[in-house]
């Protein structure tokens, strides 16, 4: 008899007045037993909506199943069939949108904790099992990944399984792409990502660092003298966007990608770090997505007294997960909704003393589907805050399509691609994750590797069959 | 981890290290800088690149010792790694088609200057130099000048060596005198630069500065090292580091520079504190 408990068994996490002050993760993860008992809330039924959910497939009705019996080894062989990285997915993906939006039990009650449970099952495998992966035949073919993101690791994850020697081309010091330098400590502890990525270099992955390709090599170099059949661009996220209003170059003005990278990548947040960051007292963050969260619930951390989220439309438009709110809500991050930044106030020193905003109302519904946010005359008012942080998104790193010729771009500068298998408009170059769509999610990014993945390698059959 | 194959002491407070980089020599122009970290958790600094010898598969960089990041990569003996060297970042310097060039370099920016001079003069340009020091103990490269340029000036501010004063002295006395640059290219302190811009403007004389903002990093993605160029946000790291003179806001440029000079300061004084206490 399935488990008929209308919620989910509820997440320990740190209290919320103690985590704001620290960067340990939030939440803390089930219990054996917890993660038993909500395995058994799932009705096991016909259809498995929550597969369709999921971006990269994961058999979700086989794993949980496995939970439900306390085989908690075969639930993870489950989901490692399918995603490289379950670890990290099953702390920041959007289960809401995704396979928990489709679960059956979530129609009148709370649906399955998905999530909850894909975590479970990886932290028990990093924590219980130490065996290496087996090493997966090579069939002697070479394929060079771009970027060490999500999307990188996954498609360099599934081409080593099907035997491919594969070699990531990362351009930071590190691997792990926005894991590292933008998700914070708390919401995704490094040390797991890095787990992750050694999983990786035990399939045999070569992870190669400091390389930035379009300037150390080009792509085609990758495909000629290199040798590599087939490359796969997923050189992410690129410079930051800005409002483009007066003020911006003050002092104590970040783009949400600096602001993070000091903090995570380059450990910022550490006693006695290198790295220089502004101690800041009144802080308001420009932006209404995860990114916009993960910015104030940091700044919060380094001891900010009032941290803003300031967004043009309404709370219910926020971009950034239901979760990641609610937590910021908690920690005592202060929204404020409908409001828009025209100008960033300076002091004789040049760092910013305040802003003026205008206050904003919901119009007629854009072309994106969502209310157009209209100023409201007469509205202008200053908010007094020594730090601003844009968090408006960014748009794609112009070095890679710089420099391969006849690879396409729109005119955000974005990638072409034939469609979801990511070709591009160059022959064996294919292309996914940020560097196409502009920012998304990390599970979006993922399931780009993926289908490219699957066709890089039916691609190289095709030529050698 | 890169071999730091030769190290030498310029002067007191400026280094020369020459790096076992052979992808990035093959590719490495002058203008373009690399990005890096001494250790396993240092900072990223990025610096111009100072020369490279594509045969020996080094790159040469030349740093003054100013903040922490830089006292802790010049505790690097020769013969070390340094951990992390990637590059060649940002845009080379155009030089193609230039006939007749003044130089004009700075501090420790005539590293960086020199091979731009060097690769101008090797495609039979007509270099002028111009460097400046603020006394004789902090003059470099003179030798290395020498040899690329066909005209070279040196000005210390004390006149300690060479001729007394600013380098826009000559440089405006050279254009006046109907030198007929073709470009001025100039590489130093932001001020020095914003002063050159200045002396050249009035005569229309094209300038291009290279610009060495704070940058994490240096790939296109912090847009920390963004500046203000003829009314439009510009990164450094992709757009630049030149620019061309006429445009750039200097005065915003030496603001943002100043980001983090108390915490610097506070760093690089721990830093000494520390190597005093090795030293005893």
């Amino acid at each position: 008899m399935p488990n008929m408990d209308p919620k989910k068994c509820p997440m320990p996490s740190q209290d919320p007045n103690v985590r704001n002050k620290n960067f340990k993760e939030v939440a803390l993860g089930y219990t054996a037993e917890m993660a038993v008992t909500e395995a058994q809330r799932c009705l096991q039924c016909k259809n498995h909506p929550c597969r369709s959910g999921c971006p990269v497939d994961i058999d979700i009705p086989g794993f949980i199943a496995q939970v439900a019996k306390g085989e908690f080894e075969a639930a993870y062989q489950i989901i490692a069939q399918s995603s490289a990285l379950p670890a990290v997915c099953g702390r920041v993906c959007p289960q809401e949108n995704q396979c928990e939006g489709k679960c059956i039990r979530g129609i009148k009650n709370e649906p399955v904790g998905i999530g909850r449970l894909e975590r479970f099952v990886a932290d028990w495998h990093r924590e219980n099992v130490h065996s290496a992966p087996a090493k997966p035949t090579p069939n002697g073919h070479k394929v060079a990944v771009i970027g060490a993101g999500p999307s990188g690791l996954t498609a360099a994850g599934d081409l080593a399984k099907m035997g491919y020697k594969v070699t990531i081309y990362e351009a930071l010091h590190v691997a792990g792409g926005v894991l590292m330098y933008g998700i914070p400590e708390f919401r995704l502890p490094k040390d797991i990502v890095q787990n992750e990525v050694e999983g990786l270099k035990e399939l045999g992955v070569d992870i190669e660092c400091n390389m930035v390709i379009g300037k150390v090599l080009t792509i085609d170099e990758l495909l000629g003298e290199y040798g590599f059949e087939a490359v796969y661009i997923a050189s992410g996220a690129g410079l930051p966007r800005f409002m483009g209003i007066p003020g911006e170059s003050l002092k104590g003005v970040y783009s949400a990608n600096e602001y993070l990278t000091r903090v995570n990548l380059m450990k910022a947040y550490l006693p006695g770090s290198h790295t220089p960051i502004q101690k800041s007292h009144a802080v308001a963050v420009v932006g209404g997505g995860n990114v916009a969260m993960d910015a104030a619930r940091c700044a919060k951390r380094l001891g900010a007294e009032t941290v803003y989220i300031v967004y043009r439309r309404g709370m219910a438009e926020l971009p950034a997960r239901k979760e990641e709110v609610e937590h910021a809500e908690e920690e005592g991050i202060i929204f404020k909704t409908l409001t828009n930044p025209v100008e960033v106030l300076g002091d004789e020193q040049g760092c910013v003393k305040g802003m003026t905003c205008v206050e904003m109302e919901l119009g007629e519904p854009d072309a994106s589907g969502r209310r157009r946010p209209i100023v409201k005359e007469g509205s202008e008012f200053e908010l007094d805050v020594d730090t601003m942080i844009m968090a408006l998104g960014t748009s794609p790193n112009p070095l890679i399509r710089s420099t391969t010729p006849g690879l396409d771009a729109d005119k955000h500068g974005c990638i072409i691609t034939n469609g979801p298998d990511g070709l591009t408009s160059r022959p064996f170059v294919y292309a996914g994750g940020d560097a196409v769509t502009g920012a998304a999610t990390v599970i979006l990014a993922m399931g780009a590797g993926k289908e490219a993945a699957k066709a890089i390698d039916a691609a190289i059959k095709a030529k050698n069959a | 981890m890169f071999k730091i194959v030769q190290k030498r002491e310029l002067n007191p407070t400026v280094t020369e290290m020459v790096i076992e980089a052979p992808l990035i020599a093959k590719k490495a122009k002058a203008g373009q800088f690399i990005i890096v970290r001494a250790k396993e958790d240092s900072e990223r600094i990025p610096l111009t690149i100072a020369g490279y010898d594509r045969e020996a598969g080094t790159v040469s960089i030349i740093f003054q010792i100013v903040g922490a990041g830089t006292m802790e990569l010049n505790t690097l003996p020769e013969g070390g790694c340094v951990h992390d060297f990637v590059g060649p970042l940002g845009k080379a310097t155009e030089i193609e088609g230039l006939k007749n060039v003044c130089v004009v370099g700075g501090g420790v920016g005539c590293a960086i200057a020199l091979p731009i001079a060097q690769a101008l003069h090797a495609q039979g340009s007509r270099v002028t130099g111009i460097i400046g020091f603020r006394d004789k103990n902090l003059l470099i490269l003179e030798d290395e000048f020498r040899a690329c340029c066909d005209e070279l000036i040196v000005m210390t501010d004390d006149g300690s060596y060479g001729r007394k004063g600013v380098v826009t002295l000559p440089l405006e006395e050279k254009i006046k005198e109907g030198a007929n640059f073709d470009e001025v290219i100039t590489i130093g302190p932001l001020i020095m630069m914003k002063f050159v811009v200045k002396t050249t403007k009035p005569y229309n004389v094209k300038t291009v500065v290279s610009m060495n903002p704070i940058m994490v990093d240096g790939t296109g993605m912090c847009g920390g090292c963004r500046l203000t160029v003829g009314g439009q946000t510009k990164f450094a790291c992709v757009d630049g580091p030149d620019f061309d003179g006429f445009e750039v806001d200097f005065d915003e440029a030496m603001h943002r520079g100043t980001m983090y000079k108390e915490f610097e300061g506070h760093a690089r004084d721990e830093a000494c504190n520390l190597f005093k206490q090795e030293v005893q």
